[in-house]
């Protein structure tokens, strides 16, 4: 007969064991779930890449040529017999329309999030978050179609050009990053103690002396993260901008004549082209310049954050 | 209980993906199988199974269309119909991972395309012509004063006798099918001036029909009321002379197979090529019948009496 | 310029700039929806699209967006409830957790196009799978994990520290801490994060142009066997969602009524965010009340 201490010892023994096992059971499914996604995000960069390197190890064509040349026309080469790759005028028309949307649409979206925190926050939280969020739902078809009906004719009879251009694909884009932007922004701001602003209205400063000095100072590096995402958003942007942009693979001489992007040119000659070839495998290497730089928008938000730790 | 779901969850999916992934494949050769089999006496025999064809958006509409019609006579019989561009299209149909590739251009015209592996089938021509604004204030052009407008030597609308308006040219997606006959039956081969493109002709002829000046090219079936379509050295674009080439810029639209076509593949290309798709179909949604055609061309160009 | 002047000038710039954006966001909703709701009706909801003849709907096309959704949150909620647990509570602060952060942070900020493009090299040829639901969702898991990671961990480091210091103080171990304390009450978070997601998701088309594809072949909705291929729920058939619906007919659409189709369908997709949004916030409110007796 068992008495009734070893028994209790016994279920003891099997609770903890079962413990135990529970544990490493859950730790060992999230970690699955983790390695799942490590092994998505190589399996993506090697895939893109070995396909964006072939037309320099097998097509023969230079590295300056992409980065500073401005034909484009893979399938002819010059008299070196190297393919056309002069990817420069995308290049610019992608950072052109990234950085200027990014600079507009700051501003108003800062703005929107400071009056979400400090200015108006009932009203902030209950109506205009769920409107701004609204604008993530609306699909990039619908912004290009906005786009050419609404902001190209608006801007062909506003200024001279055809309408179509970098003006355009900033414009669209300005509005479909406005909601990222925002949103981390706020974030970043709220994340910010209260206690300080206490201490700076204490010391007698006003509102938005304490929104300007003390909120937003501290919020910066958040706030610097806010507008990379932002820009990461519209650097990678291709329907929406493909229907404004023109898709003319030279550097415009003003904001309201054709111009290209890389996502552009990537989306309307994929289906083209064939598999294997040099136009193909040269927009691969457009691909490929695409997913380098959201690397490099990542290392960049790395680094603020990091400096964010520091402080 | 979380765990148990998880595991449920997971167990679910992994059993789901192997079920679905046997299924689908059973059923894809036992189709194939099927129909070939009963090849002899197809003209009796229900064709089942399922089959593919990728590639020309310009013709998926049409490809769309006829199979959905022959799906509603044949119910075993599956077809999908995607687009991505004859580009794709002749690529997976040579690698062998569709059974029918839709493209706007010959195999031959594409670089690594091994073009004697593949069956080709005309199923339809393709007319189309150049469309200018309104406000151009031009209905004819001459050979060409379209090749010097599209390669930047005229640049005012004045200059061909319209009005004074700017000229806006518009062209069409590099490697594309449609440019790619433009710019060789219509222009001559002439390499046109750096301009804006766009890939999607229903934005076309909405650009064409609002910007004051603009210029670019269509397939008939897309010709409306909001632009002009303009006559070359007098000839109208019209089916009936596009079957004489008296209309020179016009091409097939090709159905490619690996090797000839067996079983739900052969049997719809049929069907495609029957009287009553070329004779209903085919006209209704603005192409033209190949069996219509005075004349045939081939890949390098050439044309000789039928 | 005294300080006062200057609060009060600030406090009118936002309250402009705020104005400014209502306004904007207002007219772009209203003008999709003045331009989309007369064609709207039961016909258009329910019949399939027609090649060339005017009449057609987007039946197939809606059911498709929605099935589509629900496989990719079938895949993408237990891998980033698991990963976002691991992040929140297990993962110590060490180089590796943050290349972690860093690999999730990567998969979200993809251009949509190289997503679509490496899907079309991996599920569509190369695994076979060919242009199918199941591609799709595969594609859109890829954007969809690393935020729905970002929500769930978020929601979980959201909880206060001395529940998790009960639990141990109980006895229990950690995952069992998770499992009936943490996640309950994290769960309204949770659960709002995943349905604002599902918007996301819903309205995205480059991505799926070359894996679910362009097309639905004709479904039969009365055969619901997953396996045949005329069944709406079959996972491996092509799929065109309403978003990438609106792309074809306004590329290479020949019906008569193009830009009418085009327009209720945007009506649709911004009606249906709409209802995700409102719905994401009162779940979440309700579910809260349920979860946590407050």
């Amino acid at each position: 007969m068992i008495n009734k201490e070893e028994r209790k010892e016994a279920i003891e023994q099997w609770n903890n064991q079962t413990k135990v096992w529970t544990e490493k059971r859950g730790k060992a499914v999230t970690f699955l779930a983790v390695s799942v996604m490590i092994l998505l995000s190589f399996s993506i960069l090697i895939f893109v890449a070995s396909k964006g390197i072939t037309i320099f190890t097998k097509n023969n064509a230079s590295l300056a040529d992409f980065f500073f040349g401005t034909e484009w026309k893979p399938s002819a080469v010059n008299e070196e017999g190297r393919p056309l790759v002069g990817a420069l005028p995308m290049i610019f028309g992608s950072f052109s329309v990234t950085i200027l949307a990014a600079v507009i649409c700051s501003p108003l979206a800062i703005g929107a999030a400071v009056f979400m925190t400090e200015i108006s926050p009932k009203f902030g939280m209950k109506v205009l978050q769920p409107i701004i969020e609204l604008l993530v739902g609306i699909p990039s078809v619908v912004y290009g179609f906005l786009g050419v009906s609404l902001v190209v004719p608006f801007l062909r009879n506003t200024f001279s050009g055809s309408g179509f251009g970098i003006a355009a694909g900033t414009i669209v884009l300005t509005i479909m990053i406005l909601p990222t932007i925002t949103s981390l922004s706020v974030d970043a701001i709220r994340s910010v103690p209260d206690s300080l602003r206490e201490a700076s209205l204490a010391l007698g400063a006003t509102r938005w002396q304490t929104i300007y000095r003390v909120v937003l100072k501290t919020a910066l590096p958040g706030l610097l993260t806010a507008v990379i995402f932002g820009m990461a958003r519209a650097f990678g942007e291709a329907l929406a901008v493909q229907m404004v942009i023109g898709n003319s693979t030279v550097i415009p001489d003003s904001l309201f004549e054709p111009a290209s992007t890389l996502t552009s040119i990537l989306t309307m000659g994929m289906g083209y082209t064939v598999m294997g070839q040099v136009d193909n495998n040269a927009l691969w290497t457009l691909a490929l310049m695409l997913l380098l730089m959201s690397y490099v928008f990542i290392f960049i938000i790395r680094i603020i954050g990091r400096r964010r730790e520091q402080q | 209980m979380k765990k148990k779901f998880f595991g449920l969850l997971t167990f679910l999916l992994l059993a789901g993906i192997v079920l679905a992934a046997c299924g689908n494949n059973g059923s894809n050769g036992n189709g194939n199988n099927n129909a070939s089999e009963n090849g002899g006496e197809e003209k009796q025999e229900k064709v089942t199974g399922s089959i593919t064809a990728v590639g020309s958006t310009a013709m998926q509409p049409l490809v769309e269309e006829a199979a959905s019609q022959f799906q509603a006579e044949n119910p075993g019989a599956t077809i999908n119909v995607q687009g991505g561009g004859s580009g794709t299209g002749l690529s997976q149909v040579n690698e062998g991972v569709v059974d029918i590739g839709n493209s706007d251009v010959f195999a031959e015209e594409k670089e690594g395309i091994d073009a004697n592996k593949l069956v080709d089938h005309k199923i339809a021509v393709v007319g189309m012509g150049p469309i200018v604004n309104k406000e151009a204030g031009v209905d004819n052009l001459t050979k060409a004063q379209l090749i010097d407008i599209f390669t930047g030597k005229i640049k005012n609308w004045k200059e061909v006798g319209g009005k004074d308006v700017d000229i806006v040219v518009i062209n069409r997606a590099e490697g594309s099918g449609t440019r790619a006959t433009f710019e060789k039956f219509g222009l001559d081969g002439a390499e046109p001036v750096k301009a804006q493109e766009q890939d999607s002709s229903g934005t076309v002829v909405k650009i064409v029909s609002e910007t004051p000046g603009a210029i670019s090219y269509v397939a008939f079936s897309y010709f409306n009321d909001s632009v002009v379509p303009l006559k070359i050295d007098g000839v109208e674009p019209t089916q009936e002379n596009v079957e004489t080439n008296d209309w020179k810029i016009w091409a097939y639209q090709h159905m490619y197979t690996n090797g000839e076509p067996k079983g739900l593949t052969k049997a719809f290309i049929d069907y495609m090529l029957s009287d009553e798709i070329q004779s209903n179909l085919i006209p209704e949604l603005g192409y033209i019948p190949v069996t219509g055609m005075k004349v045939e061309r081939d890949a390098q160009g050439n044309v000789t009496n039928k | 310029m005294n300080k006062k002047l200057a609060d009060r000038l600030a406090t009118a710039v936002f309250y402009f700039i705020a104005g400014i954006i209502i306004a904007l966001i207002a007219f772009l909703i209203g003008y999709i929806l003045f331009r989309g709701i007369t064609v709207i009706d039961w016909n258009f909801l329910t019949s399939p699209p027609r090649t060339s003849r005017p009449g057609g709907g987007i039946g197939p096309q809606l059911f498709n967006s929605f099935y589509l959704l629900v496989i990719t949150l079938v895949i993408t909620i237990p891998l980033s409830l698991g990963a976002g647990i691991y992040m929140a509570e297990y993962a110590k602060k060490n180089r590796f957790t943050d290349f972690l952060r860093t690999t999730i942070e990567v998969l979200a900020s993809l251009p949509s196009i190289v997503v679509g493009l490496f899907g079309f090299l991996l599920f569509v040829n190369y695994m076979g799978w060919g242009f199918s639901i199941f591609s799709g969702a595969l594609a859109l898991s890829v954007f969809n994990l690393p935020l729905m990671v970002r929500v769930v961990e978020q929601s979980l480091s959201a909880v206060p520290q001395d529940q998790r210091e009960a639990g141990l103080a109980l006895g229990i171990s950690r995952w069992e801490t998770v499992k009936k304390i943490i996640l309950p009450r994290a769960l309204p978070g949770i659960i709002t994060g995943i349905i604002l997601a599902s918007g996301r998701v819903f309205g995205e088309a480059a991505a799926l142009i070359y894996t679910a594809g362009m097309s639905s072949p004709n479904l039969n909705f009365n055969d619901w066997n997953p396996l045949s291929p005329a069944s709406p729920l079959n996972p491996f058939r092509p799929a065109e969602t309403l978003a990438v619906h609106i792309w074809k007919i306004n590329s290479e659409g020949i019906m008569p009524d193009a830009q009418e189709i085009s327009a209720g369908s945007s009506a649709i997709l911004v009606i249906a965010i709409l209802f995700f949004n409102i719905s994401a916030r009162w779940i979440g409110r309700i579910v809260h009340k349920r979860l946590t007796a407050s």
